[in-house]
């Protein structure tokens, strides 16, 4: 079923990872994805996968889910692999034959890439796992803010997108209905032609711009009636404030970036 | 003669997750042809989950479907028959619309029949005419139309495939009471000139009065089965599982409880005005 998809989804709990303010976490995000470019060496990889480990851990979060979260990713992760596999030129053989050419650099390479692509993915997934939709888009506001200056609409492109994700569940939902309604009519989603299935497309996707465009009618006549009118001067119920253990994550995020910047200098 | 039997049919949603969560428990049941059944039951007591696996739509977790004594789910061939055979009219049905005209949009199922050109002229034409849409509608843009006229299009859709059995998903939700006693009058005159079978998922409690068979259904299971008359006379057990009855046995109830002396099946209002009437002229009998 659609309902099935695990895109970004979050799993509510109440941990310390799930405490901290997104801000943090949405900081804490791109210092791991830096961490993991920098890492250079093994141990740099040991470090940094040690750390996701340990975050997943804290939030309760099985190492099950995180590796669900790379299923869509497979099929790239595989053609990179190959890619470089195959691809990478140099004299270190380790196979030679005909034209196929595997370097020992290419298998090296083959390794890093893999083990990268992973490692960022369920990192960034640790995101979503643990901050919600809505929260994250208040972190990310906040963070934006400054960016008002140069006039960048930061507070609208925010509701933009925290109106986005609240219809996402809903879309799914109203596309599983339709399909049902059609299927229900003898429609065919599943066999014949490339175009012809293109085609069969049409009456789910007809229907489902109509009500798209009709709940977003009514969604706006529903902020107007509340007398809606723009970022300016709202207050906000949760107030976003930082706490202790907000200090003590970048704190090992920092000791993070130096254990990845050490190993790299010793090549461990 | 039973046109579907449902054995020990299970449905199970995200089996296997912490959201495992048993819709419909282990359900045996018998339509007959020619029928009016009325299927009732609070919301999320697995009304909908169950009407999906009459057409296919659904798979069952346990359990299987027969439709004419045989297997629906056997091959894709068999699921593909039983959507034509099983016509489901979904709730709030007026969101599937999608062709250019009207005509189109009710052609679309018997289209998917691949029926021959003329058939499925006459077929939409008689099923337009079924639910009193004129064909001065037909060139118009389905989304030009009214809510109620929407409605009946959507159905018409559905009447078009010709179906043994009519399963509808609270058909008259959101009309107004004229509208809603104005379609299910129609429904029942096809029913009798198709001489179909139709299962009616409602709320309206007035709606149900007019079936011949009730269902009522509860946390997965069906809990109770039998005659309006059988079912509305359980009131106290029917309010017990959250359901309401219709005005007149409300009514026949709290005169009961008050010590009034009626019998135990009155559930439309010609029957409690002739059974108060009864009532007033023992009185006056007695009093003399």
């Amino acid at each position: 079923m659609l309902k099935d998809i695990t895109l970004g989804q979050y799993f509510p709990d109440d941990t310390p990872v799930h405490r901290l303010d997104p801000r943090t976490k949405l900081i804490l995000t791109v210092i791991y994805i830096a961490a993991l470019f920098m890492a250079g060496s093994v141990g740099g990889y040991v470090l940094v996968a040690l750390c996701l480990a340990a975050a997943a851990h804290i939030s309760h979060i099985k190492p099950k889910a995180l590796f669900k979260g790379l299923r869509p990713l497979i099929f790239l992760i595989v053609f990179t692999a190959i890619i470089n596999l195959f691809f990478t030129s140099g004299e270190d053989y380790l196979l030679h034959w005909r034209f196929i050419k595997i370097t020992y650099t290419g298998l090296k390479n083959a390794v890093v890439m893999v083990v990268r692509v992973m490692l960022l993915v369920s990192g960034t997934f640790m995101l979503t796992y643990t901050t919600s939709p809505l929260s994250i888009t208040d972190g990310l506001e906040r963070l934006l803010s400054p960016l008002k200056k140069i006039h960048v609409p930061v507070y609208e492109l925010s509701l933009m997108m925290s109106i986005a994700l609240r219809f996402i569940p809903t879309l799914i939902e109203e596309t599983d209905r339709i399909m049902s309604a059609q299927k229900a009519r003898g429609a065919d989603l599943e066999t014949g032609s490339l175009v012809e299935r293109a085609k069969a497309l049409l009456p789910l996707l007809i229907p489902l711009f109509v009500s798209a465009f009709r709940r977003a009618d009514e969604l706006a006549l529903a902020m107007e009636c509340r007398c809606y009118n723009g970022g300016e001067g709202r207050t906000r119920m949760k107030q976003l404030r930082m706490e202790r253990r907000d200090a003590v994550a970048f704190l090992l995020s920092a000791v993070l970036v130096a254990g990845v910047l050490l190993l790299r200098r010793f090549g461990i | 003669m039973p046109l579907m039997e449902l054995r020990g049919l299970t449905h199970t949603y995200s089996q296997g997750t912490p959201f495992e969560k048993k819709a419909v428990d282990h359900i045996d049941l018998t339509l007959y042809e020619g029928h009016t059944v009325g299927l009732l039951g609070h919301t999320g007591s697995g009304k909908s989950t169950l009407i999906q696996h009459m057409n296919a739509l659904l798979k069952p977790t346990e359990g299987t479907v027969l439709l004419d004594g045989e297997d629906i789910f056997a091959t894709k061939e068999a699921m593909r028959a039983a959507r034509f055979r099983v016509g489901l009219v979904f709730q709030y049905p007026e969101y599937q619309l999608f062709e250019e005209n009207v005509f189109d949009d009710i052609a679309f199922g018997p289209k998917n029949q691949k029926l021959p050109p003329e058939e499925i002229d006459r077929r939409v034409r008689e099923a337009a005419a079924f639910v009193g849409l004129g064909e001065d509608v037909f060139t118009q843009s389905p989304l030009e139309l009214s809510g109620g006229q929407k409605r009946r299009a959507a159905i018409a859709g559905v009447l078009a495939m010709e179906p043994e059995l009519l399963v509808l998903d609270e058909p008259t939700a959101g009309l107004d009471p004229a509208g809603r006693a104005d379609l299910l009058e129609k429904l029942m005159a096809w029913r009798e000139a198709r001489n179909a079978t139709i299962l009616l998922v409602t709320h309206d409690m007035d709606t149900a009065a007019g079936c011949e068979r009730l269902l009522v259904m509860d946390g997965g299971r069906i809990v109770m089965d039998g005659s309006p008359a059988k079912i509305f006379s359980q009131g106290e057990r029917l309010q017990a599982i959250g359901l309401d009855l219709p005005g007149a046995a409300r009514i026949a109830m709290l005169l009961r409880q008050k010590g009034a002396d009626l019998p135990e099946d009155i559930y439309t209002i010609d029957r409690l005005q002739e059974a108060i009437l009864a009532l007033w002229r023992r009185k006056g009998e007695q009093s003399c």
